[in-house]
């Protein structure tokens, strides 16, 4: 088992941690902003796939590559734009008359 | 050594990305910091592609630039839907997510197969198994919510059967696979029966169980972004894989206590479908029913008003209407809130956005429980296209199917009055035993025309 493993596991269990206790606290009227954030957010999974297409190693990996870095990049774009679209649409009472 | 440099510079881009990532769900607690949220997670995102871009492995650019552009040109249009499609656009986002986390598990495993430790391909495999099965489950989830496929549930004879036999195959697969990592034939018969598995596990749920499955694949799709980081011993993957997948579990469970169904329910999607029973007691029974006058005038006569929004408002797109009826009512000082169900909409939290695009103040929109507070306190509980979130047999009868489902309890309402097109019963084909009450008054009508003839005779009467 590599090394690696091992403190990879630690940080995922740590993550999954602080993940649990900062989504708990997300309002249920936020929930669906909320999906397409952290859609945004998982979508930087575009590094690796930039990693993968730029290396240039093989047609089929340069060719899946760019497939992932365009889905991904478009969660990316898309998940923010959205988001903020959404976020903006909320608002309190108190300006209306 | 400037490859060290460049490599502690990804490093701590990296590192600044996760704690943007953190801060951004955070903020996201409270709809008064959310949009800084939204700038702390493009923030992080742009430091970590930024870096990345820079890294001195990477030989030719050309088709990174082109991926990156039909990237931005797919996810703009994506995030300019309208809201009633955002559920679609999200199981969408999810496949793509799916889609680009197993591309690149395939990459590394054919890139690096004569040498793929046992380990790695343990690793790859799962990640591979969970990307895939995710990429083609959130397809069939978006195509029936843009119904392109059907809503209803689709079943066959030995469904389970099949289904897991599916699955186990995947599994045996990447098992044979990781004895041997060189059986490069077996690889991707792996990927295509976990495509196949994906398919086979949405397609018999129905409409109504769309906000779990739809929270479900979000976790799905989080986790093996988190996989991946571990094949790649990327640690903002698995860091970002964490919060995502962590979230999404989160919103499954919360969806699944709405619901009232059990968690292995969930986990196993579909598998245990409810079915519906056919045995609605056919005794006539006698409703009452109002014109939008009588509506009107009660509503004109109340001080406080809980209105109760189900999908069926988003489909007869009366939500501005019903911010009209918000306002003048409001206008006639009257206090309206809306009682907002977990699982009202397609997915979760769908309804408040859908009030929210209405401009109607989300501090007038109350989750189940401090609504279920006021109800008894309520004079007028004003449902519009919802049903089974208010069949108080719910909480009286044990033989109902969506016995101990958690309901707005409206029937505590000293009026209640009923937006509906027929006395056809909901999704979930039960008979609603609160629209024989006596306080109950059934409004038959189109939501939409029905909440506007309500408002004219509001704003008529103020003159």
């Amino acid at each position: 088992m590599p090394a690696d493993f091992i403190s990879n596991l630690y940080l995922f269990i740590l993550a999954g941690f602080v993940g649990f206790e900062v989504i708990k606290r997300v309002s249920p009227l936020l929930h669906t902003p909320l999906m397409s954030l952290t859609n945004a957010l998982d979508a930087i999974v575009v590094v690796a796939a930039i990693i993968i297409a730029g290396r240039h190693e093989t047609v089929l990996s340069t060719t899946l590559g760019a497939i992932a870095v365009a889905a991904s990049f478009s969660n990316m774009v898309g998940g923010f734009f959205i988001t903020d679209r959404m976020l903006r649409m909320f608002k309190t009472g108190r300006p209306q008359k | 050594m400037t490859s060290l440099g460049t490599q502690q510079l990804l490093d701590f881009a990296f590192i600044a990305a996760v704690a943007l990532f953190i801060l951004a769900l955070r903020w996201l607690s409270s709809p008064v910091t959310a949009r800084r949220g939204v700038l702390a997670g493009e923030i992080g995102a742009a430091l970590a592609v930024g870096a990345t871009l820079l890294n001195p492995e990477l030989v030719q650019y050309r088709w990174i630039v082109i991926a990156l552009i039909v990237g931005a040109g797919v996810g703009i249009p994506l995030g300019m839907v309208h809201m009633t499609a955002v559920p679609q656009r999200t199981a969408l986002s999810h496949a793509f997510g799916a889609l680009s986390a197993a591309m690149i598990g395939i990459a590394e495993y054919y890139v690096g197969v004569p040498h793929v430790t046992r380990f790695e391909m343990g690793e790859i495999s799962l990640e591979v198994i969970i990307g895939s099965l995710t990429f083609t489950g959130s397809l069939i989830a978006a195509g029936k919510l843009q119904e392109i496929l059907p809503q209803r549930p689709i079943t066959y004879p030995g469904q389970n059967f099949v289904s897991l036999s599916a699955l186990s195959a995947a599994l045996l697969i990447a098992i044979a696979l990781t004895v041997n990592p060189n059986q490069t034939i077996l690889f991707p018969i792996m990927v295509g029966v976990a495509l196949i598995f994906g398919v086979l596990l949405v397609t018999p749920i129905g409409g109504a169980d769309m906000p779990t499955v739809i929270s479900l694949l979000n976790s799905y799709a989080g986790f093996s972004a988190a996989l991946l980081g571990f094949v790649l011993n990327s640690k903002v993957l698995i860091v970002a894989g964490a919060l995502d997948g962590s979230s999404g579990f989160i919103l499954s469970v919360i969806m699944c206590k709405a619901m009232n169904r059990s968690f292995t329910n969930v986990m196993f999607g579909a598998f245990g479908q409810v079915q519906a029973s056919a045995a609605a007691t056919t005794e006539a029974r006698t409703v009452r029913s109002a014109s939008p006058e009588e509506a009107a005038a009660i509503l004109a006569a109340a001080s406080a008003v809980v209105i109760v929004p189900g999908y069926g408002m988003a489909v007869a797109q009366a939500q501005h209407k019903v911010r009209e009826l918000y306002d003048v009512l409001t206008k006639k000082g009257v206090d309206v809130k809306f009682g907002i169900h977990p699982v009202a909409g397609r997915m979760p939290g769908h309804m408040n956005v859908l009030l929210a695009e209405a401009d109607i103040p989300y501090d007038r929109l109350l989750e189940m429980d401090d609504i279920n507070s006021e109800l008894p306190q309520t004079d007028v509980a004003l449902i519009i296209g919802a049903n089974d979130v208010t069949n108080p047999a719910a909480r009286t009868d044990p033989s109902s199917p969506i016995y101990g489902m958690p309901i707005l309890d409206v029937d505590k309402a000293r009026t209640v009055m009923v937006i509906k097109r027929s006395m056809s019963p909901g999704f979930a084909g039960i008979d609603n035993p609160l629209y024989y009450l006596d306080k109950t008054l059934m409004l038959f009508g189109d939501a939409k025309a029905f909440v506007g003839d309500i408002v004219r005779e509001l704003s008529g009467g103020a003159h």
